[in-house]
C-alpha cells in the first residue's frame, strides 16, 4: 500500500467520528445538546472521547441561548447539537436572537435519513428551511464526505464579519456512512470575504469630520464586542484623544468603561436624559459598531437632526437602512479605530480639548437633571436601588450579568455598571424572555470560577427555568437575581401608558413558591421583602458555593424611567411619573410597539 | 474639501429628509451571481418575501460550462433607500458571488421570450401571421386550427404582441422573466 492511500484510509471513519474530529480541530471544548433519535451516532461518539465536554440542557432553545452565554463571554463561537424535527424547531428562537444579536453558533441538527427525507417520516422536518431566515447561512449534508469541509466552512461563516449562527442539518444515514477527514484548511472561502480594512481616505474624513466638530458624539455598539477586546481599548484611547462623549446602546455596555468621564451612558428608548439629548443636538456622529435600530433612533424624522453622521460597519447592510449616513465607512471596528487614533496622532495631536467645553457645558447640564433618580421614601423595595446594591456588593468580583426582557433588563442595563466587554449578556435585538438562565449557564460552563448572576424578572424566569436542572447537575453555582414585582412589568407598563391601565393578562397569577422551587431542584433560595435586608441577603448569596434564587419582592408599580415613548424623538423624552400624562403617546404612537 | 459637502453619494444629509424621497418608486434590473446548489433561489426569494421587497420578474439558469454557477436575474422596485439595502441584502448571501445592479451601472439590453398559442380561424388566422411577422414572431407549432408562435424582445413588445393576438382569438401564454445583459465589450467576472 503506498503512502497516499494509507493517508486516506487513516483519514476514512464514519460521519459521526468527523463530525466529532471537525469539532476538535476547531478547538471547541463544550458543546450544548440534547440528544435523539437522529443523533444518536453523534452522541455515541461523545461518549467514546474526553476532549469534548457535552452540557445536557433540558430544551433545545435553552442550548442555543446556552452557546450564546458562552460565546458572548469567551469570544468564541458556541456549539449546540439537537435532535431532528421538535429539536430542530425548538432551536429557532434561540437562532433567531443569536442572528439579531450577532452572535457566533454552530447548530447541529439531526435529521432523517437521506431516503426518508421529503416523506413526511417520524420527527422530520425541513430543517434548512425553517432556519434559512433566522441564520446567517445553513447546511444540509448529504455525503460523508462533505461533513468536514462543511463544518470547518460552518466556523468560517458564524465567526467571520458580522458574526451569526450556522446551522449544519446531518441525516443519520450520513453519520453512520464512511467519509474522508478533511483538516481545516486555510483556502479563502470562494464567496464569503468580509472587508475588514477600512477605506484609509474615509477614514482620513471622518477624523477630520471631528476634528472640526463643534459637538461631536460617538454612539457604539455590540459591533466592539464583537470585534475583539482590543476595539474596546482602542474606543478607549480615541476617545481620550478627542475627548469626546460616548454613549453605547444595549448591546455594546462594557465597550467603554462606565466609570470615565467620558461616558454618557445608554442611550435610547431608556437611555439617559444626556446621551439621547446629546445624540439629538450633535453636530456630529460617529457610529461605529451598532446599527441605528428603532430602540435606539426614536422617531426618525426626529433623530439627529443637524449632524452630519459617519457610520463605521462590517455589515454594508447595515449602512442606510433606517438612517441615511454622510459617511459609510465599510470595515472591522478595531481596523478602523486604529486607524483613526494614527491620523489623529498624526494631523490633530495640537486640538485643545478646550474646543469642547461648551459642549461638555450643556451636556454638565443634562446630566445635572439625575435621569436615573428615583423616589426611595416608600415602604418597597425599589428595583432601582435592589439593581444598584447588587452591582456595589459584586463590583470588585469583576462578574458576569445575564439578564432577561422586560423592565429589569432596562433597570439592570441603566444601574449596573461595566468597565470591560464580555461582562454583559443580554437578549437585545430578539428580546426572548427566557434568555438569561441557560445564558448564564453558558457563561458559568465557561468561567467556572467566576461570579455570574442572572438579572431577572419572575415571569422571564419561568420562560426557561427547567434549566435549574442543568446547573445543578454540572454543578454551576450561577445566581438568579428575580426582581418580582408579580407583573410582566414592561408589559404593565405600556399599558399603563398606553391602555388605559387595563392590565389585560400581565399580572403574575398563581406564582410557585421560589424557595420550595429553589429546594426542589436543590439550589439554594433566599428571599428579601425589606430594604434594611437587602445587603444582607444579596452577601448571602453571592457567599453561597452553589446556585441560588435570590427573590426581591420589589414594588409592584415602579415603571422604567427615562423613557422615549414610541413615535417621539430623542428631545422629547420622559423622565419620570410626573411626566406620565394621556397624551404622551400620540395616536401613531401607540400603533407602533 | 469642506464637511459641508463631504457626503460623495445622493443621500440627504439628515434623517428629516428621508421622508420627502419614500415616494420616488424606481425599476432595477439586477444580475446576482450565485453557486448553482440546492437552496440557492430560495434564499434570494426568501431575503425579497422576507424583507418585503417586490419582484416584478425572474428567472435563473446555470451560466458556466461546468454548471456551478448559476444567474438569477432579478427586476425589482422600491426607493432609491430600497435599492440599496436589494442589493447590500443580496450581496451577504453567503453562496452570492456577485451583484449587478444594471440599471445603476449603465446600459444594458432587457430581452423577454414568449409562446403564445392561438387558436384562430379564416381571416383571423391569416391577420395572426401577418402580425408575427411584422413583430418577427416565428412560428414554432401549428396545426389547422392554431399556431405556437415565438416573440422576444422587451417587455413593451411582448405585451403589445399578446395583446393583438388575444384580440384574434383564444390565447394560450407562456412567458419567461427577463434576461439583462450589459452593452459593450466588457466581460463581468465571476469572481
Amino acid at each position: 500500500m503506498d503512502n497516499q492511500s494509507q493517508t486516506v484510509k487513516s483519514q476514512t471513519m464514519n460521519g459521526a467520528k468527523i463530525i466529532i474530529k471537525a469539532l476538535i480541530d476547531q478547538d471547541v471544548d463544550v458543546i450544548f445538546g440534547y440528544p435523539g433519535g437522529a443523533v444518536l451516532p453523534i452522541y455515541d461518539e461523545i461518549f467514546q472521547q474526553n476532549h469534548i465536554r457535552h452540557i445536557l440542557v433540558r430544551h433545545e432553545q435553552a442550548a442555543v441561548h446556552a452557546a450564546e452565554g458562552y460565546a458572548r463571554s469567551t469570544g468564541k463561537p458556541g456549539v449546540v447539537l439537537v435532535t431532528s424535527g421538535p429539536g430542530a424547531t425548538n432551536t429557532v428562537t434561540g437562532l433567531t436572537d443569536a442572528l439579531l444579536d450577532s452572535i457566533p453558533i454552530i447548530c447541529l441538527t439531526g435529521q432523517v435519513p437521506t431516503h426518508l427525507i421529503g416523506t413526511d417520516g417520524f420527527q422530520e422536518c425541513d430543517t434548512t428551511g425553517i432556519t434559512r431566515p433566522c441564520t446567517k447561512h445553513n447546511y444540509l449534508v448529504k455525503d460523508a464526505n462533505n461533513l468536514a469541509k462543511t463544518l470547518h466552512e460552518a466556523f468560517y461563516v458564524a465567526t467571520a464579519g458580522r458574526p451569526g449562527p450556522v446551522v449544519i442539518d446531518i441525516p443519520k444515514d450520513v453519520q453512520f456512512a464512511d467519509g474522508i477527514y478533511q483538516q481545516p484548511s486555510n483556502v479563502a472561502h470562494k464567496t464569503y470575504k468580509p472587508k475588514l480594512k477600512p477605506d484609509i481616505t474615509k477614514i482620513e474624513q471622518a477624523v477630520m469630520m471631528l476634528a472640526a466638530a463643534k459637538k461631536p458624539i460617538i454612539y457604539a455598539g455590540g459591533g466592539i464586542i464583537n470585534s475583539g477586546e482590543k476595539a474596546s481599548e482602542l474606543l478607549n484611547k480615541f476617545t481620550k484623544l478627542g475627548d469626546f462623549p460616548v454613549t453605547l446602546t444595549l448591546m455594546g455596555l462594557g465597550a467603554f468603561p462606565a466609570d470615565q468621564p467620558q461616558y454618557l451612558g445608554m442611550l435610547g428608548m431608556h437611555g439617559t436624559y444626556e446621551a439621547n439629548l446629546a445624540m439629538h443636538d450633535c453636530d456630529v456622529m460617529l457610529c461605529i459598531g451598532a446599527r441605528f435600530d428603532d430602540r435606539i433612533t426614536g422617531r426618525l424624522d426626529a433623530f439627529s437632526p443637524n449632524s452630519k453622521k459617519i457610520h463605521i460597519d462590517i455589515d454594508v447592510s447595515s449602512i442606510n437602512k433606517n438612517v441615511a449616513v454622510d459617511l459609510p465607512i465599510i470595515g472591522d471596528c478595531a481596523h478602523a479605530l486604529e486607524d483613526m487614533i494614527n491620523i489623529w496622532q498624526e494631523k490633530y495631536s495640537h486640538i485643545k480639548h478646550n474646543r469642547l467645553d461648551e459642549w461638555w457645558r450643556v451636556i454638565n447640564i443634562w446630566r445635572d437633571k439625575k435621569c436615573l433618580a428615583y423616589n426611595l421614601d416608600s415602604e418597597e423595595i425599589k428595583p432601582q436601588l435592589a439593581i444598584e446594591r447588587l452591582y456595589h456588593l459584586t463590583k470588585d468580583r469583576d462578574p458576569l450579568i445575564t439578564t432577561e426582557v422586560g423592565q429589569h433588563q432596562m433597570w439592570a442595563a441603566q444601574y449596573f455598571h461595566f468597565q470591560k466587554p464580555n461582562r454583559w449578556m443580554t437578549s437585545g435585538g430578539l428580546g426572548t424572555m427566557g434568555y438569561g438562565l441557560p445564558a448564564a449557564v453558558g457563561a458559568q460552563v465557561a468561567h467556572p470560577d467566576r461570579l455570574v448572576i442572572d438579572i431577572s424578572g419572575e415571569a422571564s424566569f419561568m420562560m426557561n427555568m427547567q434549566e435549574m436542572a442543568t446547573a445543578r447537575q454540572f454543578n454551576l453555582p450561577v445566581k438568579i437575581f428575580i426582581l418580582n414585582n408579580q407583573y410582566m412589568g414592561m408589559v404593565r407598563q405600556w399599558q399603563e401608558l398606553l391602555h388605559g391601565s387595563r392590565y389585560s393578562q400581565s399580572y403574575s397569577e398563581t406564582l410557585p413558591d421560589f424557595m420550595k422551587l429553589a429546594e426542589s431542584f436543590g439550589w439554594k433560595g433566599v428571599r428579601c421583602n425589606d430594604s434594611k435586608d437587602l445587603d444582607a441577603t444579596i452577601t448571602e448569596m453571592i457567599d453561597y458555593n452553589g446556585p441560588v434564587i435570590c427573590e426581591i419582592a420589589v414594588d409592584k408599580s415602579e415603571n422604567c424611567y427615562p423613557m422615549i415613548p414610541s413615535g417621539a424623538g430623542h428631545h422629547e423624552m420622559l423622565l419620570g411619573p410626573v411626566d406620565d400624562g394621556v397624551d404622551a403617546i400620540s395616536g401613531k404612537g401607540k400603533a407602533l410597539v | 474639501m469642506t464637511i459641508n459637502n463631504i457626503s460623495d453619494n445622493k443621500q440627504p444629509a439628515s434623517a428629516y429628509d428621508i421622508i420627502n424621497i419614500v415616494d420616488k418608486i424606481h425599476r432595477h434590473t439586477f444580475v446576482v451571481i450565485v453557486d448553482n446548489e440546492p437552496g440557492v433561489l430560495a434564499r434570494v426569494i426568501g431575503l425579497f418575501a422576507g424583507r418585503g421587497y417586490n419582484i416584478e420578474s425572474l428567472s435563473v439558469s446555470p451560466v458556466t460550462q461546468d454548471d456551478s454557477i448559476s444567474r438569477i436575474n432579478i427586476v425589482t422596485n422600491g426607493t432609491a433607500q430600497t435599492i440599496e439595502q436589494i442589493k447590500s441584502q443580496l450581496d451577504r448571501i453567503v453562496p452570492v458571488h456577485n451583484v449587478y445592479d444594471l440599471t445603476v451601472e449603465g446600459a444594458h439590453v432587457e430581452k423577454e421570450l414568449a409562446l403564445v398559442k392561438v387558436n384562430a380561424q379564416d381571416h383571423n388566422r391569416r391577420e395572426s401571421l401577418r402580425i408575427a411577422d411584422i413583430y418577427g414572431a416565428r412560428v414554432s407549432d401549428t396545426t389547422l386550427q392554431s399556431f405556437v408562435f415565438l416573440i422576444d424582445g422587451d417587455a413593451e413588445k411582448v405585451d403589445s404582441f399578446i395583446n393583438l393576438m388575444r384580440a384574434l382569438g383564444d390565447i394560450e401564454i407562456a412567458r419567461s422573466g427577463v434576461v439583462a445583459i450589459s452593452r459593450g465589450a466588457k466581460i463581468q467576472p465571476v469572481k
